[in-house]
């Protein structure tokens, strides 16, 4: 398995959406690189036959009656936005100038 | 002091028997707290007027005889991921400073219903990711048998205000050993419960397929009366249980009589050895001839899949990590921050900005390697594989439970060590739990019961029992068992050695 290098960790985090600093990168990069090399062990551990294990206890799907419920109002629903306006959240401009 | 070093159930004995009220107790919790947090930054937020008005209600209950629940009146903590409607809940991340959530998670709901005045909100490592408490964002909570060292982690809060007689009883979450670890480290109970055994509704997600909330006390009995509160089927959360649990609280008080005749220990051979401090083996090996001595049948047991248990781990948990924490994207909720030098940034860029200044380095590690481990080309080697040993750790759990009642081992391979000692050597981190994180991979319920001191540093030593999935029961008689063994040696419980708290 290969190493992960400081352009990778740097690629990683863009999917992530977290921006990261070159010093950011040089302290986290060589400890990502440790921790893989740990668990790159169990590429070889278990044999092709053996099912994958999702959740540990088996999952079924749960339905309630299709009946109005008490739920939070607009206001509480709000109530920790950065930023609100005419009751709803308010977002930074989802579109570039391209677009 | 005589009030706070008792049991959360001999306090509800004096409450019943009219010799305290709530008032005089959670006061006497809250004054502790003021006497020592400010050394052991166990809590992150103190609601001493909300437990005072909780405790004055449950007196009024007492006093017209409509008792909610046995602990009615008896104070408890909360660990900081779990939503506590008008408290402040930050998880112990700067991404949620100041948030109050809107709602209550079922454990909390359910610890209002029965009654319990909530102190305040425990310190935690940031979302839960640690074993020392020292990746929280305000700062490490100090272990309370000596402040230079760690709690465990993640909910070191949960289990040092218990440790320091600052609340009879807390909440933690475990998703690899958060509630068992800074048990075993810090003397106290802990309890991670059969996955699904416990609503996770309201408690915010790490990795969702393993996080389980459970009771962190004093003593076993209190740890089966508090799991007899928040536990049982929630229609709220499509993964619990919908089963009545089993009849814990009498397992604990059957097992308080010490004697085990005809139960099956296993002790898990994989778990000891290298790695394991020697005064952690000593007391380990000690408990389980005291076990044998009480009537119980000792055998070794392998589970060879466990050696593998911890590389799972950190590929599963930082899988469902980095999808789960995508919801911290500073629109709806928390931190919101805005780009350095960029005119009328885009949402993008405020999230890439906020992401960055909100979480902290090992939130950041676990998104990116969790990043990594789903992504195309690597998902086959990393993920896939991790769920297949997963598989293969659920059957060495059957094997191992065919041949015996409960399994055994020491919960944590070392005692606390020093703050700042691995706070960057994650590596050195992770292995804290490698004797706790094979049961959340399997799902089932394990406890952490004090062994005694270690002989070379005197600090705490766990003994952890675990149980096959809805069991629980057996962890209580089990655990209580050598509980009343041990204090009858030691002449007392462990945490009436703890020292005075110091700076």
């Amino acid at each position: 398995m290969p190493d992960i290098t400081r352009d990778e960790v740097r690629h990683l985090a863009d999917l992530a959406r977290i921006e990261l600093d070159d010093a950011e990168l040089d302290h986290l990069a060589p400890q990502l690189s440790v921790i893989l090399e740990s668990i790159a062990s169990i590429a070889d551990v278990a044999a092709a036959d053996i099912p994958p294990t999702s959740h540990a206890l088996p999952l079924t799907n749960v339905f309630r009656d299709d009946v109005v419920e008490p739920c939070l109002t607009a206001e509480q629903a709000l109530a920790g936005a950065p930023a609100v306006e005419d009751q709803r959240f308010s977002v930074p401009r989802i579109l570039g100038d391209e677009q | 002091m005589s009030l706070l070093s008792k049991t959360a159930a001999e306090l509800a004995d004096l409450l019943a028997a009219g010799e305290t009220t709530s008032v005089a107790l959670t006061q006497a919790y809250l004054d502790r707290i003021a006497e020592v947090d400010t050394h052991l930054h166990a809590f992150l937020h103190v609601d001493a007027e909300g437990a005072l008005a909780q405790a004055a209600a449950s007196d009024a209950r007492r006093a017209a005889g409509e008792l909610l629940s046995p602990l009615d009146g008896v104070p408890i903590a909360v660990k900081d991921v779990l939503a506590t409607s008008g408290l402040p809940t930050t998880c112990g991340s700067k991404i949620l400073e100041g948030w109050i959530p809107p709602y209550d998670a079922t454990v909390v709901a359910r610890l209002k219903a029965a009654g319990l005045p909530i102190l305040g909100k425990t310190n935690m490592d940031e979302f839960a990711m640690g074993s020392s408490t020292e990746h929280s964002a305000y700062g490490p909570t100090r272990n309370p048998w000596d402040t230079d060292r760690i709690p465990g982690g993640s909910g070191g809060g949960s289990a040092a205000a218990i440790a320091a007689s600052e609340a009879p009883l807390a909440i933690g979450t475990d998703t690899g050993g958060s509630i068992r670890q800074p048990g075993a480290v810090t003397g106290t109970v802990g309890v991670k419960p059969t996955y699904g055994g416990i609503s996770r509704y309201g408690l915010v997600a790490m990795a969702n397929s393993l996080d389980q909330a459970g009771p962190v006390t004093r003593s076993v009995l209190d740890a089966a009366l508090l799991h007899e509160v928040i536990g049982g089927h929630d229609p709220k959360d499509s993964t619990s249980i919908d089963q009545p649990l089993p009849a814990l609280v009498a397992a604990a008080r059957q097992g308080a009589s010490g004697d085990l005749t005809g139960v099956r220990i296993g002790v898990i051979s994989e778990l000891r050895g290298e790695g394991y401090q020697p005064g952690v083996e000593q007391r380990f090996d000690e408990a389980v001839a005291l076990l044998t001595q009480a009537g119980a049948e000792v055998v070794e047991v392998s589970c060879p899949s466990f050696t593998h248990a911890l590389a799972a781990y950190y590929l599963i948990m930082p899988s469902e990590a980095s999808s789960n924490l995508a919801r911290f994207d500073a629109m709806r909720y928390g931190l919101r921050v805005l780009p350095d030098g960029v005119a009328d940034p885009s949402a993008e860029e405020v999230m890439r900005a906020t992401r960055d200044a909100g979480f902290g380095d090992e939130v950041k590690r676990r998104i990116i390697l969790g990043t990594y481990a789903l992504s195309s080309g690597y998902y086959d080697a990393y993920y896939g594989q991790a769920q297949k040993v997963r598989t293969l750790i659920s059957r060495d759990f059957e094997a191992a439970f065919a041949k015996a009642d409960v399994l055994v081992s020491p919960t944590a391979p070392t005692t606390a060590f020093k703050i700042g000692e691995k706070l960057d050597d994650p590596l050195a981190m992770y292995l804290n739990d490698v004797a706790t994180i094979p049961a959340n991979l399997a799902g089932v319920p394990g406890i952490s019961v004090p062994a005694g001191l270690a002989p070379e540093d005197g600090l705490p030593v766990g003994f952890q029992v675990l149980a096959p999935a809805l069991a629980d029961d057996r962890l209580y008689r089990v655990g209580a068992a050598l509980e009343a063994l041990l204090e009858k040696q030691w002449g007392g419980s462990l945490l009436s050695q703890v020292p005075e708290v110091t700076a």
